[in-house]
């Protein structure tokens, strides 16, 4: 197995507010191994984007890290001072946001941008950095003479592929896609992830995929984790999961979508909604969702127990 | 940790709540509410502030706590007297001031067109007129007297409130909420008042502050100049009349030194309160503000990046 690049152990955000603090991320390990495309799917406010900013330090208040480590090319991204932190974001771990649009500046032209970024990291001289915003655009399948336009001259897919060649300029080592293509459709959305994928095969950087989008995360990703009410109950292959699944609520999501191949399967929601992370409720968060829920299911939260190699859930009943 | 139903007070009493949490607007308010006080209950408490009383320019005694004027009359009666006109006449254009820039500005960002053009060549006029000239000038030639003042403040105040307004306005036009109410077939005047006035709070109290600050400082900078009614008692009017009785020669501070500390008092206060606010309508301060204690507690400063506090 290669060389781990990221691990986390044990990591807890809190949001403090008047009514006391409210923890987005439980407790959470996880492994990203060099060059590996890593998946974290997820409900919206389950924690993967909690999780993925805290990595990168940029959450905004009333975040607070409270708990656990993060070890990133041996350095504890926890407890380095500031400037570190500054070379370190962007130069060595770089993000997708979600909205293009409002990730770039409207009134820089996305050349400059570009070359900004390299000059802020003391990279180049402006004529090479210039040579080298061009070398990105057109790696990311953009022509060359739109160097100088606008990101609103720009379509929506153009615009996630100029960020997508910001996030690499700096030739970091960690990616993070925070639901890269929520705002594009289904077909730029394909062609965004093959783009990323191929790079990725070339360069060797990891990724940290974020998404909702269980069945597309499952094709794109090496390895998924998937989040619940701000823990992760299942993390495994993407081949792994999809055929045997053995958290109740991975199997829950993958019924809740078709396959285009598979025989006419039933097609099933989970009943109910997720719980409110000011009262989780005991035991297995799960539970009240869950058809297979017993008694120890409500009083003791399930520890994470190993199911084949890489494979792991946090299930009192999985077997 | 509570239960589920977390309890939120609304309204008035959440303000009056903010108020107390926040210490410089605690301080203001209490300065403020001081003066408030004083200018409704004092002048019952204190003598004639028109009678002569005693010797010209005596300094403060046990008899007459400030001491006398140049024509004998109590200093303290005059201040307490004065701060009754001079706060209702800055509290009021301050008000009447925003009202008509939300009126004008609100009116021209949100129509556009040639409204917009009419009404911003119009505040456009009043803003590059300069203000205490004109302010002198109309001063000058209107009947003397603290309305005749308060109508001039107006005048020449209102056009900056108009100016940011409707660029706000024009910012908010363009969000997809008023699309939804123009769709929802709201009326326009629903629109205006209803969906885009209520996110300006901050803006309105700010300029309704900082307009305030205003009227009272120009109020009283015109009274001094002797372009007020002389024989009223306000506060710029006492400033006017030390002035004339040669205080600073005679080294009578104590005839222009407690209004000019009073007036710094109440502008302080007003511009205190004015931050106070701006956090109680920024819920992104607000949940700062327990942010900011939670690090604290746990011995760490706020720092840019997201903080780490591994608690023990």
């Amino acid at each position: 197995m290669s060389e781990t690049l990221l691990t986390i152990r044990d990591l807890c955000v809190d949001y403090i507010t008047d009514q006391g603090p409210i923890r987005a991320v439980d407790g959470v390990s996880l492994d990203i191994r060099k060059g590996e495309i890593v998946g974290i799917a997820g409900e919206s406010g389950s924690g993967k984007s909690t999780m993925a900013q805290a990595l990168m330090r940029i959450l905004p208040p009333p975040a607070v890290i409270s708990r656990g480590e993060a070890l990133f090319e041996g350095r504890d991204l926890f407890s380095i001072d500031e400037s570190n932190l500054r070379a370190l974001r962007w130069g060595r771990i770089s993000m997708v946001f979600q909205s293009a649009m409002d990730a770039l500046n409207p009134v820089i032209s996305v050349g400059e941008q570009i070359t900004d970024t390299l000059l802020a990291h003391g990279t180049a001289s402006p004529q090479e950095a210039r040579k080298r915003a061009v070398e990105l655009l057109v790696m990311v399948g953009i022509p060359r003479d739109r160097i100088d336009s606008f990101a609103h001259q720009l379509s929506g897919g153009m615009r996630q592929r100029v960020c997508i060649a910001l996030a690499l300029a700096l030739e970091p080592s960690l990616v993070i896609l925070d639901e890269p293509t929520t705002a594009l459709d289904v077909i730029m959305e394909r062609e965004i992830l093959e783009e990323i994928r191929h790079l990725q095969r070339r360069i060797g950087f990891s990724v940290l995929f974020i998404t909702h989008d269980l069945a597309r995360m499952l094709q794109f990703s090496d390895r998924v984790a998937v989040f619940y009410a701000a823990r992760i109950v299942e993390v495994g292959p993407s081949a792994a999961l999809r055929s045997a699944p053995k958290h109740p609520y991975t199997q829950g999501l993958l019924r809740s979508f078709p396959s285009v191949r598979g025989g006419a399967g039933e097609l099933s929601s989970i009943p109910g909604s997720p719980p409110s992370l000011r009262t989780p409720p005991a035991g297995c968060r799960f539970h009240p969702r869950c058809s297979l829920a017993v008694d120890i299911c409500r009083e003791r939260s399930p520890e994470p127990a190993l199911y084949g190699r890489d494979h792991s859930a946090s299930c009192h009943l999985a077997e | 940790m509570s239960g589920s139903t977390v309890k939120r007070e609304s309204g008035l009493s959440a303000w009056l709540v903010a108020i107390r949490h926040d210490r410089k607007a605690a301080a203001g308010a209490v300065m403020l509410f001081f003066f408030i006080l004083v200018a409704l209950a004092g002048p019952l408490f204190v003598g004639d502030p028109k009678a002569l009383v005693g010797v010209p320019l005596q300094p403060p005694s046990a008899q007459h706590w400030l001491g006398t004027t140049g024509q004998g009359q109590d200093v303290l009666a005059q201040l307490v007297a004065g701060s009754r006109t001079s706060l209702a006449i800055g509290f009021g254009v301050g008000m009447v001031v925003v009202m008509i820039g939300a009126l004008v500005g609100v009116t021209a960002g949100y129509f556009g067109g040639r409204v917009d053009g009419l009404l911003s060549l119009l505040f456009n006029v009043f803003l590059v007129i300069p203000g205490l000239p004109l302010a002198i000038v109309i001063a000058a030639y209107l009947p003397t007297g603290p309305l005749t003042l308060g109508l001039v403040l107006v005048v020449t105040g209102w056009a900056w409130n108009a100016r940011v307004l409707r660029a706000q306005t024009l910012a908010q036009r363009k969000r997809d909420f008023v699309a939804a109410a123009v769709v929802s077939g709201e009326s326009s005047f629903r629109i205006v008042a209803c969906e885009i006035l209520p996110t300006m709070t901050s803006l309105l109290v700010a300029q309704v502050i900082g307009s305030t600050v205003y009227a009272i400082g120009a109020q009283v900078g015109l009274e001094f100049l002797g372009l007020g009614d002389v024989s009223a008692i306000t506060w710029g009017t006492n400033l006017y009349w030390a002035q004339n009785d040669s205080a600073l020669l005679t080294g009578a501070w104590w005839t222009f030194a407690p209004t000019g500390i009073s007036l710094a008092l109440v502008g302080f206060g007003l511009i205190l309160l004015n931050s106070g606010f701006d956090e109680i309508t920024n819920p992104r301060l607000q949940m700062e503000h327990a942010w900011r204690a939670h690090l604290k507690r746990m011995g760490h400063e706020p720092t840019r990046s997201t903080p780490v506090v591994i608690e023990r």
